[in-house]
């Protein structure tokens, strides 16, 4: 009797939670989102702001205000003349290096790690599980420790300081994330899939290319997404391994910013930052929802 | 090779002393069969009876390594570590198995495109089997855009196309509801009937073993508890397991102690007294012996003249039928009664028990007498 009575007022709660939308709980919830939201947006906003200032306006010291005379000077100046180091060619050559690095460091990860969670999940070869927890170790090894061993590693086969050589190290340290990936994505496909194919005469390659990858395409999309927020937004691996003639973006726009001769120019400053964010914040715009899905495949790991 | 071919049969099946182990588990304990060609095999066990590994091993999808011992002989030919795609067999699963980003037609040609089979004969086959199964309207669909019927026909038809010798099913029927399955069911049988095909048939349901088998193998823990056609194995179970597993409601047990008579008379006391005349005894029985009387409950029938008596307990309406439970001292007993008898709880009423068809068996080894 008790116990419906509970029950019964419970429900009203919830109907009277439903019919006033706005009680004093959801206004709590609101006020603490919108502050959030602004915490992380101000900084986007002054950034924003500031790169279509002229730098005597910024002199003035209104960070909030609007541009009074909106000027798109910063960004040419930012993309095509800025000096990185020693060069004043801008970022756009940093960008275009990035772009060659993120392409194939996206591609060769995403189809590897396909492969090696495919093989882990259908073929279980001996010593499969061993294979595993060997290379989610390798995921939990900081990069810095790897760094000089695989300096040395790299110059002795003659790829240090070339786009072949920062592409297998974005290749190396992707491949525990990515076969994890795949591998608990296959793992999820019940096996007589792979059983009546067999029977169908598929070998490793066909069951792969043929059936195992046409159903992948929601895991390739994370995996990708991934791979390229994660490439882009990379700056020690691109400082160490790339060489001067492929230095990502990251490190071209940490030239731009920390050269200290003459005036600091603000606005190019902010310009060139927006720039260099521009592929993962579209990335971000674009594929939100798969990107959290991303973020929670990959939480998986711990 | 083609005499020895003709010498052996087209499509049979042989299995010799096979041991299968898992992890240093014993799945399957030196089993030996032979199947038939043409013969509609069920193999029929509670999970874990290892009837699924044994398919699996016809099928060539058992890791080789955990075969410890044994031959598998498909058509005559040594089979036991042959790929499953040259072994001659199609396959059908519980899951339906069908590849999810190709339409109807491409899932059951696949097999016939990957052997390399010309384009215009993949066309005839795929058509021959679409028109046999009603599949024709479907095929440019993809498997997500069908019923669970419509996708189990199609794995069928997937099986079929390849136009083997064998063909094994690992319970097909089990995601179907009650009234989709009966219909398959049928389906399934006449397609045995219309190719002759040498069938292998898992399932842990009884009605499908009884229904579709030309012949049931009951299997527990490994090893085959009895080979029999179906009314042999419903009406001679080999031992207690059988006995209790086929039939719904359940065979009555009762105990009770075989007396013989200087002049041979077997009798049985106990919660029912008997005299077993009637009853054909495979094995010598001994005074004394410790047993269980198994009797079907549609061979309790009521009957004023009967030589037993008991008391109405419960009664179950089926329609058709009524299943009545009748206490007869300490014992329960399950009876097949006709619908229009009326009955009342707690009624007394008499019952004969037809003991030429009852089965006994010792308490002690559980096996038939």
């Amino acid at each position: 009797m008790s116990h419906s009575a509970v029950m019964m007022k419970t429900q009203a709660e919830r109907r009277a939670q439903a019919r006033g939308r706005f009680n004093p709980a959801r206004w709590g919830i609101y006020a603490f989102l919108l502050t959030a939201a602004l915490f992380f947006l101000a900084p986007l906003y002054i950034m924003l702001v500031t790169s279509f200032k002229t730098m005597e306006e910024i002199r003035l010291g209104q960070l909030f205000a609007l541009p009074m005379n909106a000027t798109l000077e910063p960004w040419r100046a930012a993309w095509s003349e800025v000096c990185t180091g020693v060069s004043c060619e801008g970022i756009s050559a940093g960008f275009w290096n990035s772009v060659a690095i993120v392409v194939p460091s996206t591609i060769l990860p995403v189809l590897i790690g396909a492969l090696n969670g495919y093989a882990l999940s259908f073929w279980r070869p001996r010593g499969a599980h061993v294979l595993f927890g060997i290379l989610m170790l390798g995921a939990f090894i900081p990069v810095q420790v790897m760094i000089y061993p695989l300096v040395k590693v790299m110059a002795a086969v003659g790829l240090y300081s070339s786009l072949p050589g920062i592409v297998a190290v974005h290749l190396i340290f992707s491949m525990p994330v990515m076969t994890l990936l795949f591998r608990n994505y296959y793992s999820a496909i019940p096996p007589e899939l792979f059983k009546a194919a067999r029977i169908d005469g598929g070998g490793f390659w066909r069951i792969f290319v043929q059936l195992m990858l046409p159903m992948s395409t929601p895991i390739i999309v994370v995996a990708a997404i991934m791979q390229v927020t994660g490439v882009w937004n990379d700056y020690i691996l691109g400082l160490v391994f790339a060489g001067r003639e492929h230095l990502p973006m990251t490190v071209q726009l940490n030239n731009v910013i920390n050269t200290t001769t003459g005036e600091r120019l603000y606005n190019v400053n902010m310009a060139a930052t927006i720039l260099t964010s521009m592929v993962p914040l579209l990335v971000y715009f674009v594929s939100g929802r798969w990107f959290v899905r991303g973020i929670a495949a990959g939480a998986v790991k711990g | 090779m083609s005499t020895t071919t003709s010498q052996q049969p087209k499509s049979g099946v042989s299995i010799r002393d096979l041991c299968i182990h898992f992890d240093g588990h014993e799945v399957i304990q030196g089993l030996n069969l032979e199947i038939h060609e043409g013969e509609f095999l069920v193999l029929l066990g509670p999970s874990g009876c290892g009837k699924s590994t044994l398919l699996h091993s016809i099928a060539g999808l058992t890791d080789f390594e955990s075969i410890a011992e044994g031959t598998v002989k498909i058509a005559g030919q040594d089979m036991t570590f042959a790929d499953p795609s040259e072994r001659g067999i199609g396959m059908v699963f519980q899951s339906y198995a069908l590849y999810p980003t190709m339409t109807v037609e491409k899932n059951m040609s696949f097999g016939l495109r990957v052997a390399g089979c010309p384009k215009d004969e993949v066309q005839r086959r795929v058509q021959r089997v679409a028109a046999m199964l009603q599949l024709e309207p479907l095929l440019q669909r993809k498997p997500g855009q069908l019923s669970g019927g419509q996708r189990q026909r199609v794995a069928i038809g997937r099986a079929l196309v390849r136009e083997a010798a064998v063909l094994l099913f690992d319970e097909p029927l089990s995601n179907l509801d009650a009234k989709l399955r009966a219909e398959l069911r049928r389906e399934l049988k006449l397609l045995h009937k219309n190719l002759g095909s040498t069938m292998i048939y898992v399932t842990h349901d009884q009605v499908e073993a009884m229904t579709l088998a030309s012949r049931i193998v009951v299997m527990k823990g490994g090893v085959i508890q009895q080979i029999g056609a179906p009314t042999e194995v419903y009406e001679r179970p080999a031992n207690l397991f059988v006995a209790g597993f086929l039939g719904a409601p359940g065979m009555n047990l009762v105990p009770g102690q075989l007396s013989v008579s200087a002049s041979g008379e077997v009798g049985l006391s106990g919660a029912l007294s008997a005299d077993l005349a009637a009853y054909p005894f495979q094995q010598q029985p001994r005074d004394r012996q410790a047993v269980l009387l198994g009797i079907r409950p549609e061979h309790v029938r009521l009957d004023p003249q009967g030589a037993w008596r008991g008391v109405v307990h419960l009664i179950e309406p089926m329609g058709n039928h009524q299943v009545v439970w009748i206490q007869c001292g300490a014992q329960l007993l399950a009876a097949i009664v006709e619908d229009h008898v009326q009955l009342q709880p707690d009624q007394a009423l008499s019952f004969q028990l037809d003991l030429a068809r009852a089965s006994l068996f010792d308490q002690a080894s559980e096996q038939r007498l």
